[in-house]
């Protein structure tokens, strides 16, 4: 393989993971505080797309301001979604909250094939975002390089918002112990929607900038980022921010360099997706930078 | 005296239900409609349903003996997914008790339905599934498309002697029956033209529903072919070659049928300019005389040009009427012969004659994408 094969493999590999490490962030932030799977997650990544979509091409507004509407409607719905379908099932046993995510997830995918129909549609990607730049050898489209910065831009500010804020604080505190968080006069409540809405929020942009790289939307397209996102934050440890970061980067090389230094088992990339998360919960349980706790009973 | 009149009227009652639901001769012949409606292939099998609808439309009863039913289409979906498929044909033939089953677009969607419909006897048409193996070993199977021999053949021919291509990439959708079949008949086909072994360069897979295939591309890149063959799902397809593009990858790229759908065009936008697939029918060149009244309705209807497949849905409607009718019966085996026996039907899509394994034995046309549409170059006939 010459150098600048390498490169590009590099360059494939760095754009894929940063998708799935801005994608990866809202699930663990979840995690972290509800000690929830939000299996709607991958559902609720479709539904920002779609907005986008429709606001780009129904109400013909700039790219960009149908990024922001499209976001900002789909973190009040993650907020909704919360409140209808998670918020009662808080004192059940988990596994009743879980399903319930399931169920969610299937309702989701269900309302976009009736609403948005089961043909898949093409996303009008802005031309500022598709054009190609070379370094060299190396190519790559805008928004491959745009990905990257801004998956560090908003782990910086998580990071910022977790430890130097006082909602931060709560939401720390809310993770530790739900009952104590609320004695110390937190609105358990609040944090709460306002994770769901982060969540959301990140969930709904990362959908957007996957359907500007990739053009292509269907009711479907959320379970396979969902489900390999899931991975990447189960990987670098699940509720610790960095760690899905680190996970997603991770798994993005490694389904990149599969199919560069093993081409006749590219069909296989999703594969090693899955043993490389069960290696990892075989020999660190708790995923790279997760820290071990105690289960709360 | 009140209870007595109350019972009477209820034992008429009963009686009345019993008359109504007695054996009675079923009013309508069902087609059942056996296509992918969501998922990854939701957009042919759309088309494939158009076409369908349209002949019923124009079509609307059969002629058995001498009593005339009304054509019912009982519409399932496929999911687009293996599993799905089979659940889906298990309901056509057992609950809905269709007669004849038509569809479905994709050849592993419809391999799925292959023994299903062999062990309910309810003969199957396909419409554009192209690998052998739908129809092979399987006499209630039959189709109104060539098969995928000739298509890579068509295409490798057109590799060979139009591009003056030398070496090959193949890129297919490895768990996908017709891409995986479609790929290997190109290179059989490919090989033999150039008379060259190693004509392929590299072979390299992905999977339904992947979006990045930067991976696969970069590696394209390392091997330099004079063209690269792609066949797979058109949504697959269209992002290869957008990424292809992106990866400053001047190769041209020829496909297959399934490429042929406005979805392709859709997510390509100007990167699936100039790209060259096989295909079974082109508006420009009618054929028949159905072709005519076919282009006619669709136009008329849709307002727009139809897809080959559309086409297709059409002829395996009105071949399954055709065999019903000559028939003269309903009976699942007279029916199953009266298709087999299917000999110079005239067809939207050409003069229809299903051999023994139950395919047509068609022409095959060339298209290429310009300014956004499906453009006819050239009319293959069979070898």
């Amino acid at each position: 393989m010459t150098l600048s094969l390498l490169f590009q493999h590099i360059v494939n590999a760095l754009s894929l993971g940063s998708l799935y490490a801005l994608i990866a962030i809202g699930y663990t932030m979840v995690y972290g505080i509800l000690r929830l799977i939000n299996f709607a997650h991958g559902d609720v990544f479709m539904l920002g797309a779609y907005v986008a979509f429709y606001g780009i091409t129904l109400v013909s507004l700039p790219w960009w301001a149908a990024l922001l509407v499209a976001i900002v409607f789909t973190a009040l719905f993650g907020i909704g979604l919360e409140r209808v379908a998670y918020r009662p099932l808080r004192d059940s046993p988990r596994i009743s909250i879980m399903i319930s995510a399931i169920g969610a997830s299937f309702l989701l995918e269900s309302l976009g094939v009736l609403i948005f129909g089961g043909r898949p549609k093409g996303m009008p990607v802005p031309e500022v975002l598709s054009n190609v730049i070379h370094f060299g050898p190396v190519s790559m489209i805008v928004i491959s390089l745009i990905i990257p910065l801004f998956t560090f831009a908003l782990l910086a500010v998580l990071l910022w918002i977790v430890h130097k804020t006082k909602t931060g604080m709560a939401m720390r505190a809310v993770a530790t112990d739900i009952e104590a968080a609320r004695l110390m006069a937190v609105d358990v409540n609040k944090i709460v929607s306002f994770t769901f809405g982060v969540g959301s929020l990140l969930a709904a942009f990362g959908g957007i900038m996957w359907s500007f790289k990739y053009p292509q939307l269907n009711p479907l397209m959320g379970v396979m980022p969902g489900l390999k996102c899931f991975i990447a934050a189960v990987i670098g440890g699940i509720g610790s921010i960095g760690g899905a970061v680190l996970g997603g980067f991770l798994l993005g090389i490694i389904e990149i360099m599969t199919v560069a230094f093993l081409p006749t088992l590219s069909g296989y990339r999703d594969a090693f997706a899955f043993i490389l998360l069960i290696v990892v919960l075989l020999v660190k349980p708790t995923g790279l930078l997760g820290k071990r706790q105690a289960e709360k009973v | 005296m009140k209870k007595a009149v109350g019972i009477v009227l209820l034992a008429f009652g009963i009686a009345a239900l019993f008359i109504a639901c007695g054996p009675a001769a079923p009013k309508t012949v069902k087609f059942g409609v056996f296509e992918p409606l969501t998922g990854a292939n939701a957009g042919g099998g759309a088309l494939e349903v158009e076409g369908i609808k349209l002949a019923n439309e124009l079509y609307p009863t059969v002629k058995v003996g001498d009593k005339e039913y009304k054509i019912e289409l009982v519409i399932a979906d496929n999911k687009s997914d293996k599993v799905e498929a089979a659940n889906a044909a298990q309901r056509l033939v057992d609950k809905d008790k269709v007669n004849v089953v038509l569809g479905s677009w994709g050849s592993s969607l419809s391999m799925a339905a292959g023994p299903i419909v062999k062990n309910a006897k309810v003969s199957a048409i396909g419409l554009s599934c192209t690998n052998p193996l739908v129809t092979k070993d399987n006499e209630y199977y039959f189709r109104v498309c060539f098969i995928d021999p000739f298509q890579g053949t068509v295409m490798a021919n057109y590799a060979f002697k139009n591009l003056s291509a030398k070496k090959a990439v193949i890129i297919r959708e490895v768990s996908n029956d017709y891409s995986v079949g479609l790929a290997k008949f190109f290179a059989d086909a490919f090989k033999k033209l150039t008379g060259d072994e190693n004509a392929i360069l590299a072979e390299l897979n992905y999977n339904t529903g992947d979006t990045d295939f930067s991976a696969q591309l970069t590696e394209v890149k390392k091997f330099k072919p004079d063209v690269i063959f792609a066949p797979g799902n058109y949504t697959e397809s269209a992002l290869i070659i957008k990424q292809a593009k992106e990866l400053g990858i001047k190769t041209p790229f020829l496909g297959g049928d399934t490429w042929e759908t406005p979805e392709f065009i859709d997510v390509g936008k100007q990167a699936v300019e100039g790209v060259v697939f096989s295909t079974f029918f082109a508006t420009e060149t009618p054929i028949t005389d159905t072709s005519k009244v076919f282009l006619d309705a669709y136009r008329k209807k849709y307002n727009k040009e139809p897809a080959a497949v559309t086409a297709l849905g059409f002829d395996g409607y009105l071949v399954a009427l055709d065999a019903i009718q000559r028939a003269g019966s309903l009976d699942k085996e007279k029916v199953r012969a009266a298709i087999a026996a299917t000999k110079d039907y005239p067809g939207a899509t050409g003069m229809i004659t299903l051999n023994e394994d139950g395919d047509a034995v068609k022409s095959a046309v060339i298209k290429t994408v310009k300014d956004g549409k499906f453009v006819y170059m050239a009319t293959v006939e069979p070898y």
